[in-house]
């Protein structure tokens, strides 16, 4: 059943043009003269707060002398992931956060975008930078096709383990080829760095889903360790009446298509509601607005001080034309023969402090009022899918289905590890590759290698 | 407001700006230009018998995304008939008596033929010359320029030829390419020079492709070397003046690296009268002139100068030798923590570069924190080590954040000169203690 109003198609142009890099790779004079101003910090602060600790400083001095090959070695060494991470990383939060150049009251260096460029040069070229380890007998499962496993995984198999990574998805990569907003990276930019990964020797599984297609039995029989990184599922729902409605969206279903189908594909409603005020809900308002929605809303219980998502996502958000309406909670889905044609909310007043501080939402009784919308979208946060592992003797999982983890990504059962949001509750890319690398080097412990000192 | 005329040698400039000679220099119109423009004269492009130019012709040095901090050419004298140039020459002068114009001159070493060239020259009313003995390549393989330039004889004899024909001023270009250039300086002078100008360029291979191993600026896979020059060569340049300044009393016109208006006011510090650019007007154009002698007289009227004259020559005698330093002056580094960004450049610095003197961290940092709540390291300077080398201060990327601050150490001022001489008064005398000797 189609929505009741759409918003009409661009041309391919103008989805292209909306939908282009919005940190655009650097030219060689651009990367030059910022890999220049780099101080070139000792123990720097931003290797400090990369979670995967690549050595800036060292990284951005090689652009600087030419030596890209060398740069990117440095990158993909400490994280396997690095190109992605230069266009997706929130480096305002971390390394280009922490840059000493704030403190000199200039901006911080580009590191994201310049960790883009010398990993580019090498993925341009093809340039083989790694390569398996002689076989060390052992085997590993990787679960889920991620950055927690794609970065477990590289790991291993330089060391020589033999690795397998399972995923249920048609093509790998997890958000990072399927949630990420397509103007930070697209689908084959994301496989690529998957073909990095097989390049080591690891065979990855598609449609392959661990606990149905194969049995932990199985999997425990042929592997040696397991790593878990299943990553969160789908939206939760928003238990209201009309929630299941033709036109209400869960986010992950609306943005895994702008990721796998040409934009005029996709049918956007002409004025889109979206629910929530996270990460995930900036990228499902930008991408309707760059779709062509002409009215598009983004609604929220509490106010813009307890809006979760970061300041320069939601400045993204303002520039797109996207209107906020802040203390405002839905209770009904409105249709009309079958389509949706709005919301009922009501206005919230904001309570007492909840237990992590925010402030609660008090819906304010008689404030009924209709947010007219073609479409809505959830996007209150993504439930994890870590049920299917309750077979598996040991692991435990926190009330929200986090897995839980002991030292070094280890679980309740000795022979699993876990990482990435299905551990973390959900984070960035980089956390997930640093978990995965973690996980890498616990397992390889538990197994008994010389390596694992300390 | 200060004034910036000078008087060289007898000749009155409208200010000390000068375009040096080369490409800007080439032709009559560049040159009306310049004057246009605000230049108080001009050293054309040195004349002399027509030669032919490799094509490939420049090199430079680029420096932290700095295009041409360091430049280079392997170009000869000018390449257009001396007619032509004299011609050029005659009709600038004509429609701007009160700037100068210099003609810069090249010939075989006879003496017919620089007295022939000299009257021509100033028959076309040139108001100076300016005899060319320091273009380090080419000409010097055919035995003129820095082959007159390099050995005093040489350059003492053929200004004397000038001299002999000369009515208007004569100034020597030097050649830096030399051991002691105050000795050639003084050669010239002996010979009759009214003025001498340095520097030439110097000596220099840009670099080599490392794909075709082509020395550059290449040509046809080749190169020579060429003369360097640009910002990278102040510091030899301010070297040179100075030791010149020292040895003779005729006027010196200054030349290399100068872009702004303060290198201008440093060559003129350390003795020159009037300075000569080439490089940044390559870079730039003409143009700069106008914030040169804008800043420079900013510079003046904040002083209380109001003549060139004024500060000409100030800091020649703080010139001296090492000998005669005061070996009892004692500075130490000290970091202003409000200011540190927590880079650990100083640290690295003298751990590994000089004298183990920083330890990395203070347990208080300095309050500040960044977004991800890390706080500032502040490194701390461990004072009874440090021995005042600057190291630290110099690496620094932050204005003001190190300084260095003297420490009475209530010691008389005391050279190693000194100490040299009471040793030889009183061969058993007790040597007075000096700071950090053990
Ligand atoms: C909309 C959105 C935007 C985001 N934007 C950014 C951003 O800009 N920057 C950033 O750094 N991070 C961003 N993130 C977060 C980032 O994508 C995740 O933190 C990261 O992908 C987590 O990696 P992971 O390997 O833990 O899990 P995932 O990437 O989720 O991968 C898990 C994989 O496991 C597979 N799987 C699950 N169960 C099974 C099973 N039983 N058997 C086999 N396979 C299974 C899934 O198919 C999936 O492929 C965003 C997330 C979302 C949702
Ligand atoms: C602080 C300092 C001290 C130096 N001391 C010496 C020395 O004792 N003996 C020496 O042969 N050269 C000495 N040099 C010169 C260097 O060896 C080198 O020739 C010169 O600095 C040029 O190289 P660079 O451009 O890499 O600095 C010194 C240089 C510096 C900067
Ligand atoms: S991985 Fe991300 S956080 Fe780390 S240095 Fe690169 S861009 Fe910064």
């Amino acid at each position: 059943m189609p929505l009741r109003q759409t918003a009409p198609k661009l041309s391919p142009e103008q989805y292209e043009a909306n939908f282009a890099d919005i940190a655009p790779p650097l030219t060689r004079q651009q990367a030059a003269v910022e890999a220049a101003r780099c101080l070139y910090c000792f123990d720097a602060p931003c290797t400090q707060a990369c979670p995967t600790h690549i050595d800036v400083p060292t990284f951005i001095k090689k652009i600087w002398t030419g030596n890209l090959r060398g740069s990117a070695r440095v990158i993909l060494e400490a994280n396997i992931l690095g190109h992605s991470c230069g266009r997706v990383c929130p480096t305002e939060v971390l390394c280009e956060g922490a840059c000493v150049m704030h403190e000199k009251g200039e901006q911080a260096i580009a590191i994201g975008r310049l960790q883009r460029y010398a990993v580019d040069d090498v993925l341009d070229k093809d340039i083989r930078m790694f390569h398996a380890g002689a076989p060390n007998g052992k085997r590993v499962a990787c679960i889920g096709s991620g950055p927690a496993s794609l970065a477990c995984a590289a790991e291993v198999a330089k060391w020589g383990y033999a690795v397998t990574i399972f995923d249920r998805h048609d093509l790998a990569g997890g958000l990072n080829t399927y949630g990420i907003a397509a103007y930070k990276t697209r689908a084959p930019d994301s496989l690529r760095e998957v073909e990095l990964v097989r390049q080591l020797g690891v065979e990855i599984r598609q449609k392959t889903e661990i606990g149905r297609d194969i049995s932990f039995a199985e999997l425990e029989k042929q592997f040696d360790a397991v790593f878990i990184g299943v990553g969160l599922g789908e939206t939760w729902g928003l238990e209201i009446p009309g929630d299941n409605l033709h036109g209400v969206y869960g986010a992950m279903e609306f943005i895994e298509q702008t990721k796998v189908k040409p934009f005029h594909h996709l049918e956007v409603g002409q004025r889109v509601a979206c629910i929530g005020a996270g990460n995930t809900a900036i990228d499902v308002v930008t991408a309707a607005r760059r779709l062509g929605a002409e009215t598009v809303y983004l609604i929220y219980r509490r106010s813009e001080r307890e809006m979760p998502a970061f300041k320069y996502e939601y400045d993204l958000a303002k520039k797109d034309g996207v209107i906020f309406l802040w203390q405002t909670q839905p209770i009904r889905v409105l249709a009309r023969d079958g389509a949706v044609t709005g919301l009922e909310c009501l206005r919230t007043r904001l309570g007492e402090p909840d237990a992590r501080g925010r402030r609660s939402p008090v819906p304010i009784a008689g404030t009924e009022f209709t947010v007219e919308a073609d479409m809505v979208v959830r996007a209150v946060g993504q439930r994890p899918v870590t049920e299917f592992l309750r077979p598996v003797p040991g692991i435990e999982l926190r009330k929200d289905g986090t897995v839980v983890i002991h030292e070094r990504q280890q679980t309740g059962n000795p022979k699993y590890f876990a990482g990435g949001d299905c551990v973390n509750g959900g984070k960035e890319v980089v956390d997930a590759v640093a978990e995965g690398m973690a996980a890498a080097r616990g397992l390889d412990a538990w197994l008994g290698s010389p390596r694992a000192k300390g | 407001m200060a004034d910036l005329s000078v008087n060289f040698a007898g000749l009155k400039s409208p200010n000390p700006f000068w375009l040096a000679s080369g490409p800007p220099a080439n032709t009559g119109g560049q040159v009306m230009r310049a004057f246009d423009a605000g230049w108080g004269g001009a050293v054309w492009k040195t004349i002399g018998e027509p030669i032919v130019n490799t094509t490939s012709r420049y090199g430079a040095i680029d420096y932290n995304g700095v295009k041409v901090m360091g430049f280079n050419n392997i170009e000869l004298i000018s390449d257009r008939p001396i007619e032509d140039n004299l011609r050029e020459i005659s009709e600038v002068k004509k429609r701007y008596p009160k700037h100068l114009v210099i003609a810069s001159l090249m010939v075989e070493s006879k003496r017919e033929s620089w007295h022939e060239m000299v009257r021509r020259t100033e028959d076309a009313g040139s108001d100076a010359l300016e005899l060319n003995f320091g273009c380090p390549h080419g000409m010097s393989e055919r035995g003129m320029g820095a082959a007159v330039g390099q050995v005093p004889e040489y350059t003492e004899m053929i200004t004397s030829w000038v001299k002999e024909a000369a009515r208007t001023p004569v100034i020597v270009k030097l050649t830096p390419n030399v051991s002691d250039i105050a000795r050639i300086a003084a050669a010239a002078e002996k010979g009759g020079a009214d003025a001498v100008s340095l520097i030439n360029t110097i000596n220099s291979l840009m670099g080599v492709d490392l794909d075709t191993f082509a020395p550059r600026p290449v040509v046809a896979g080749k190169s020579s070397h060429g003369g360097y020059c640009g910002p990278a060569v102040k510091p030899i340049a301010l070297h040179l003046v100075a030791s010149v300044a020292k040895k003779v009393r005729i006027p010196i016109s200054g030349i290399g690296g100068i872009g702004y208006w303060n290198d201008a006011a440093e060559h003129i510090a350390l003795g020159a009268t009037t300075v000569q650019v080439c490089t940044a007007v390559m870079h730039y154009g003409f143009r700069i002139v106008e914030d040169m002698i804008d800043g420079l007289s900013q510079y003046m009227d904040d002083h209380g100068f109001r003549s060139i004259e004024d500060f000409r020559g100030r800091a020649v005698p703080n010139v001296v030798d090492w000998g005669d330093l005061d070996l009892n002056y004692k500075i130490i580094a000290e970091i202003h923590p409000e200011l540190c960004i927590g880079c650990q450049l100083c640290y690295v610095a003298c751990e590994d570069g000089a004298h183990q003197c920083i330890s990395p961290y203070t347990a208080a940092g300095n309050g500040k924190k960044n977004v991800n709540g890390m706080g500032v390291h502040v490194p701390r300077i461990i004072e009874e080590e440090c021995v005042g080398c600057n190291l630290c201060a110099l690496v620094c990327p932050v204005e003001n954040c190190i300084t260095m601050k003297e420490v009475k150490t209530g010691l008389p001022a005391m050279s190693w000169n000194d100490r040299t001489r009471q040793r030889a008064a009183d061969p058993g005398c007790a040597l007075p203690p000096t700071p950090g000797a053990d």
